[in-house]
């Protein structure tokens, strides 16, 4: 019996816990190419940077000749463009520009930093409503309502169809899992494939209404193109308002969940963080290093055959780039395997590098502090009821479906 | 002293002296506190000030989006110091280790950085260069000055030199809608920094941002009112420009007058030393505990054939720090060399200007990315068949590639396709650097040295 390929195993459900003696054994070959057809996988951190600042390496699938799986990207059937996560530049460059100029400086440098009262208003409220339980799902109870009803504000969705939309985004969320994706037949891709679409034509009513009447939002922006670089097209800002949505608070919850998880299993940070919030900024940035949510970047192709280490990879082949491994590369990182809020050099590959770094990193950054400061404060003597607790199926996109925590109670 | 116990006894009881408080010298004292030097820390400006950062000095201070006197530099970590501030160095016995003080102190040391940096260099007729109204920018002081003038609104500024500094001067002008001139001898702004392909976009951001640019011509004289304010400049095609407000911009002098005499080798270029800091002296003997870092030092750079580069750039300022640091309390075989790739950046008329490696030395330009129309590109300079710079207007996040490409001596012309790759971009063009022999604001790299025969080399950084 042969073992099953190193690629399998990792992306296989039963390494979901625990994938990184897995990634260990990957870096030993920096560029692994398993079998023909397959991706040429990258898991060391200088190869990885090198290839997020490479012009040479593209994220449009267009540029692709080989098939495989592409967990990040929308699937096409939804008739709208793709966003810019999936475009190169100068499409790529002029899309997020027109984004980022609602959303960041120069244009709009507090953007994100005036949303923090909101933020800590809307952590309470959800610890609130926790009552006096004993057990709760960190997970369905706090720290994926907390993000979806961030980005609905962000993006200005009102908050009477917070709940419509949060039926939406469940599914299409589902259906981004690969091993559903391998049968379109499936009633959880029709399922999403239903959601997807009554979102957009949701968001498309919004957005109109917005462009009539402008407001303090970020589709209102989108549509009123008064940037230096003009307007998109509608279609445009639908794609790119689903990518905000999906990327936007699929990963926070993540890092959120991963957070508390590795709290739990280091209590001695979390009674610092209890003691002193200032912590938290080093804590999440030790996170996005330790347990990225999102850990490989599958979609990337090279226009051109590049050599790496050794190994020519062809023109048109598929790259991934695993960050999760590159995040805990000895040659980078001492001691890459111990969560150590004080390492001082964390300049992780969490967020990406280059221009497709992650467009929300300063909300997701911001959510995160803000949000594990509160659960280190408000709940009394928490506990983790199983370890590891239960993943979720995507390999991509990693965190626990579930996260149990046993506690004495929410503190005011 | 065997040389282990030396250094041993140096971190923890020696004696170490800083001359040149801000960012080099901040940079070193902490490093060597956070290397375990526990001995005594003295720290000597001639600023009454914290260090505190200069790039906003031309940019969010001039726009009125920080204060002058809050650009602190952050700090890492406490380095339990004594500052001596607003008292110059004036002498060094290299012999009896020691430094002399203004104030007529002297402080012995066991170790000593040199961190005096530069000066900007002031309008060089004497009588005219005293006008009220004429300024220089690289102190907070000078910010300080310059702020509260800009506030009162004048009639027109005057910049003279179309460097970085000019430039980004009259781009915080225009930004307030105060109407300026920028008189500058080459034919182009930026052209000793970038060359001629560069500085062709460079000019046409300040005409589109309506700057009044007078390329190709001299300033032969700036004019008083009988009170002594500056009213007009003289231009060598015989025009005149009435102005309230003079900015000279003309590039830095090297703070290295208190050496003289020393036996150091200090001069007008700097202090040469060698790639672990090490200041060499007169006779071009590398000294042991005399170290360098910053602006004012001249330091030979494997990948740009050993030639010694004189850099006015934040980040070498702080990578040479610390190294040096490092290098003062270890033993020999634990030094380790300077060898960051120089790396400048600049913002001016709302683009983000960066560059890597030495433009300066490249013949040839490329644009690979991007487009000069758009000024949204990066350009890639050859010298000699390789890599030897990049260039990016706003297209910062590429230019660790094109560094990658630097350090390994990759060849030029750029054959590989690239994104956003233009017609333009396929064929290498002139950099079209001015004769070096002629004066200009002057770049902010300076090729300062020797070159032995030119050579390719791989060169591998290595990486912590
Ligand atoms: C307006 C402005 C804008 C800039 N913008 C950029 C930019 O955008 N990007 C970039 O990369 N770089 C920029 N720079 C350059 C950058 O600031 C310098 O490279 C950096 O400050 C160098 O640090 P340093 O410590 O070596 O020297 P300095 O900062 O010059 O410090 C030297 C200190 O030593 C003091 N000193 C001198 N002689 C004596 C003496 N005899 N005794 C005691 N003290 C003495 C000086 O007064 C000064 O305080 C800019 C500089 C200026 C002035």
């Amino acid at each position: 019996m042969t073992q099953p390929s190193l690629l399998r195993r990792i992306t296989d459900y039963s390494s979901r816990a625990d994938p990184y003696p897995l990634y260990a054994e990957l870096r030993r070959t920096p560029v692994l190419h398993e079998e023909e057809g397959g991706p040429y996988v990258v898991s060391s951190y200088y190869d990885i940077l090198g290839l997020l600042h490479d012009p040479r390496i593209s994220s449009d699938a267009g540029n692709l000749t080989a098939p495989g799986a592409d967990e990040l990207s929308e699937p096409e059937a939804t008739g709208l463009p793709p966003s810019f996560i999936r475009l190169d530049p100068p499409e790529h460059d002029r899309l997020r520009r027109i984004a980022n100029s609602s959303f960041g400086p120069p244009h709009r440098p507090h953007r994100i930093d005036d949303m923090r009262e909101e933020l800590g208003r809307i952590v309470a409220e959800l610890l609130d409503e926790l009552g006096d339980e004993r057990e709760i799902d960190l997970v369905d109870q706090f720290a994926y309502p907390f993000p979806v009803t961030v980005i609905c504000r962000l993006l200005g969705v009102p908050r009477e169809d917070e709940p419509r939309f949060r039926a939406w985004v469940d599914p299409i969320v589902t259906g981004l899992d690969p091993d559903s994706r391998n049968d379109p037949g499936a009633p959880v891709q029709r399922a999403a494939q239903e959601a997807r679409v009554q979102l957009g034509m949701y968001l498309a009513g919004l957005a109109e209404q917005r462009a009539k009447e402008p407001r303090d939002d970020m589709l209102s922006d989108l549509m009123s193109g008064h940037g230096p670089d003009g307007a998109m097209s509608t279609m445009e800002v639908l794609s790119t308002a689903v990518l905000l949505l999906i990327a936007g608070h699929e990963t926070t919850v993540n890092l959120i969940t991963n957070g508390m998880l590795t709290l739990l299993r280091y209590p001695e940070h979390l009674r610092r963080l209890r003691e002193d919030p200032g912590l938290s900024a080093a804590i999440v940035e030790e996170l996005l290093r330790y347990e990225p949510p999102v850990q490989l970047v599958p979609s990337r192709t090279c226009i051109t055959d590049i050599e790496l280490r050794g190994v020519t990879i062809p023109k048109g082949s598929r790259i991934w780039l695993v960050l999760g491994a590159g995040n805990r590369d000895p040659e980078r990182f001492t001691d890459p395997d111990r969560f150590d809020p004080d390492r001082g050099d964390i300049q992780h590959l969490g967020f990406g590098s280059g221009v497709h770094v992650c467009f929300g990193a300063p909300l997701a950054r911001l959510e995160t502090q803000i949000a594990l400061t509160a659960l280190a404060r408000r709940l009394d003597n928490p506990r983790l009821v199983e370890d590891p607790p239960p993943y979720r199926q995507n390999a991509v996109l990693r965190g626990p479906r579930h996260l149990n925590i046993a506690i004495d109670g929410v503190l005011p | 002293m065997p040389a282990e116990q030396f250094h041993e006894w140096l971190r923890r009881e020696g004696r170490i002296v800083v001359v040149g408080a801000s960012l080099a010298g901040l940079r070193a004292a902490e490093t060597l506190r956070a290397e375990g030097f526990r001995g005594s820390l003295t720290m000597i400006g001639d600023e009454p000030y914290q260090p505190y950062d200069r790039p906003p000095l031309s940019k969010a201070v001039l726009l009125g989006k920080a204060a002058p006197d809050r650009t602190d530099l952050p700090r890492r970590r406490d380095i339990d110091a004594v500052w001596r501030l607003g008292t110059a160095a004036t002498g060094l016995d290299l012999a009896a280790q020691r430094v002399r003080l203004a104030d007529g102190d002297e402080v012995p040391y066991d170790r000593l950085l040199i961190a005096t940096g530069v000066r900007a260099r002031p309008w060089p007729k004497e009588e005219e260069a005293q006008l009220d109204g004429v300024f220089v920018l690289r102190t907070r002081d000078d910010a300080v000055r310059l702020h509260r003038r800009l506030k009162a609104g004048p009639r027109r500024v005057f910049v003279i030199g179309a460097g970085f500094t000019g430039s980004e001067i009259a781009s915080a002008c225009r930004d307030q809608d105060i109407p300026v001139t920028v008189a500058e001898r080459a034919d182009a702004p930026l052209v000793g920094a970038l060359g001629g392909v560069v500085g062709a976009v460079a000019a046409e951001l300040h005409h589109d941002h309506g700057v009044d640019l007078r390329t190709g011509v001299m300033v032969t004289g700036l004019e008083g009112s009988p009170v002594g304010r500056v009213r007009a400049a003289h231009l060598s095609d015989g025009s005149v420009v009435e102005t309230d407000l003079v900015v000279v911009c003309l590039g830095a002098t090297r703070n290295t007058e208190w050496l003289t005499g020393s036996g150091l080798g200090a001069g007008p270029r700097g202090i040469a030393c060698d790639a672990g800091c090490r200041a060499f002296d007169f006779r071009g003997i590398v000294t042991d505990d005399v170290y360098v870092a910053g602006d004012v030092a001249r330091s030979p750079h494997p990948l740009f054939s050993y030639q010694f580069l004189s850099l006015e750039h934040w980040g070498n300022a702080v990578a040479q720090a610390e190294v040096a640091a490092h290098n003062m309390i270890s033993a020999s075989s634990d030094r380790i060399p300077h060898m960051w790739v120089p790396a400048f950046w600049s913002s001016q008329f709302g683009v983000n200007i960066k560059s890597v490696g030495v433009p300066s030395m490249g013949e040839q330009i490329m644009i690979t990315q991007g487009s000069l129309t758009e000024r949204r590109f990066v350009g890639v300079y050859g010298y000699q068949g390789r890599v030897i710079a990049a260039v990016s207007f706003d297209n910062t996040r590429w230019l660790e590639f094109y560094e990658r490409q630097i350090e390994t001596g990759a060849p030029f012309p750029v054959e590989y396709p690239t994104m956003d790759r233009r017609p333009e971009g396929r064929k290498a063009m002139p950099a079209d650097f001015p004769d070096p022999s002629l004066p200009t604001h002057g770049p902010t790299v300076t090729l300062s040295g020797y070159s032995p025969a030119d050579r390719r080399l791989v060169f591998t950084p290595s990486r912590h």
